[in-house]
């Protein structure tokens, strides 16, 4: 049938539930801002076609210049992110039941997944995937990071160094592309990293066994 | 270092286009270095020092000839002073190389630059560095198979050996060449110096030199400065000169076609969540859900403590 008929009651309770408080929000949007900035000029330096993106910074040697501090911003503002989130992020077997209908979650049909936790699946593999390349991308930063590190080591380890930088660099941007797209198409998830809340709506049906504890009064970050 | 001169440009780095090729004539230049005519006096050194108006800092003695102890972003040239022990003569044999860019038919720098122009190769074969391009991130030093390109602590931009490329494009030898004193550096066309290589190497077999050779090495496509060795199967004991050079694998994996791969795969990942969107459309929380979860809130007010916010 092509016409869907829904009943809406008069009234609809609504319940709020806190999910982010504003330490972890300004936490998050730096480094978000930071990867944003850092992902621009990275690819800036990645490829002819996108040398255009240097003129955002001031022009290739600024580009050059402000790339690696702005790495140093970011390490340092995940890692806090890091602390904050990595318990809620250990894996289990939800997790794997999450996975193998990954199916039904790219459709949407969540009602035939599990309950879980505070975080599902995607967005621990997105942690833990982006925590594992942040730190890939630091080191081989910091060999190629000519300006103050030059000599340090052999010309070899410097362009393995470079390579696996720029594989490490598109990995993330890719796993960030993930991240991002899941905020814009699971409705109602952003609003929990601008405002701190999200609906119960959202969380019975994103993160019913967190809500469950959260309205238990359990433990909550 | 210099500004682009009145000489046609072949390649130019992170450069999708092609330069005209119009004017081409195909004409290559060379330098050529008969290491074994060489008397080690640095008049080279000094006359590249003084051609490009450079400074070198004052240095200390560590012992060896080498005078800087290695290439800077101020000396472009450098004699690298190596004593060998020949074991098929029992003679000892002292090596003087003179070391500087070598302007690779294939340069590594240029391959490796991701700054457009900053890296030119003229239809000469001349690699040069345009230094108002050059945005000081060293990928050329990572590039280069002979460990030439040095970036100057001052203004953090890349420098090494121009061939004296303004001086070429007016029809003058290289400082170098027409220093020293006695003619072991030698300029002219490529073929002009293979012929006069060709002549020095026979006459250094009949000096009992039997593997007296030309170094233009084929891994980078041929050099446009070349060394006459006396002995070309052993280039490593002249203060390491790579047998078979070649831009790094992992060079040309970093700076490959990788990296439209590499592209393609971002653009693919942001295009296919936009049709994922279009095709499965939002994921929304529907009034059951928010119900389901107010009376959830309400059993949990009753049983125990309340939830942080609950607002009707």
């Amino acid at each position: 049938m092509a016409v869907e008929i829904e009943r809406r009651p008069i009234m609809v309770e609504r319940t709020e539930v806190r999910r982010y408080g504003a330490s972890a929000r300004v936490n998050h949007w730096i480094t978000a801002a930071t990867f944003t900035l850092l992902a621009l000029s990275g690819l800036a330096l990645f490829h002819p076609s996108l040398f255009f993106l240097t003129d955002l910074f001031g022009g290739g040697a600024n580009t050059r210049a402000f790339h690696p501090w702005l790495g140093v911003v970011l390490i340092a503002s995940f890692a806090i992110l890091f602390v904050r989130f990595w318990s809620h992020n250990l894996w289990n077997r939800d997790d794997t039941q999450w996975t193998k209908q990954i199916g039904d979650v790219v459709k949407g049909e969540e009602e035939k997944l599990p309950e879980l936790g505070k975080y599902n699946a995607g967005q621990k593999m997105v942690f833990w995937g982006t925590a594992l390349l942040i730190v890939v991308l630091f080191a081989t930063g910091l060999v190629i990071w000519d300006e103050y590190f030059h000599g340090l080591v052999s010309i070899g380890t410097n362009r393995l160094a470079a390579l696996v930088h720029s594989l490490a660099a598109i990995a993330a941007i890719l796993l960030i592309i993930v991240h991002v797209y899941a905020g814009i198409w699971v409705k109602g998830s952003i609003r929990g990293m601008t405002e701190g809340r999200v609906t119960g709506g959202w969380a019975w049906r994103h993160h019913r066994k967190w809500l469950r504890q959260e309205a238990k009064g359990e433990t909550h970050d | 270092m210099a500004s682009y001169q009145s000489l046609d440009i072949k390649r130019r780095s992170a450069s999708t286009s092609t330069p005209p090729a119009v004017r081409s004539t195909g004409l290559e230049v060379a330098k050529l270095i008969d290491v074994s005519k060489c008397i080690g006096c640095k008049a080279c050194q000094s006359a590249c020092l003084e051609w490009n108006n450079l400074r070198e800092e004052v240095g200390v003695n560590t012992g060896v000839y080498d005078n800087p102890h290695d290439l800077t972003a101020n000396s472009w040239t450098l004699m690298r002073f190596s004593e060998w022990d020949n074991p098929d003569t029992g003679n000892f044999e002292w090596l003087i190389r003179k070391d500087g860019c070598m302007h690779c038919a294939d340069p590594g720098c240029l391959k490796a630059c991701p700054s457009p122009g900053a890296i030119v190769q003229y239809t000469n074969g001349i690699v040069d560095f345009v230094s108002e391009n050059c945005i000081g991130c060293a990928y050329c030093v990572k590039g280069c198979p002979f460990n030439i390109p040095r970036i100057s602590q001052v203004d953090r931009k890349a420098y090494k050996c121009t061939l004296c490329s303004d001086r070429v494009a007016v029809g003058q030898g290289p400082a170098c060449a027409k220093a020293c004193p006695t003619a072991a550096i030698m300029f002219g066309t490529k073929d002009d110096m293979k012929e006069q290589a060709d002549r020095r190497i026979t006459d250094l077999k009949s000096r009992g030199f039997a593997n007296a050779g030309l170094y233009d090495p084929a891994g980078v496509g041929g050099t446009h400065v070349m060394y006459v060795l006396h002995h070309l199967d052993k280039p490593e004991i002249y203060a390491g000169l790579p047998k078979d050079p070649q831009i790094s694998p992992l060079v040309s994996a970093w700076k490959g076609t990788g990296k439209i791969l590499a592209l393609g795969a971002l653009a693919f990942a942001a295009v296919g969540a936009f049709f994922h969107h279009t095709v499965v459309g939002p994921n929304r929380v529907s009034e059951t859900d928010e119900e389901n979860a107010a009376d959830l809130a309400e059993e949990g007010a009753r049983s125990g403590p309340t939830p942080e916010t609950r607002t009707l």
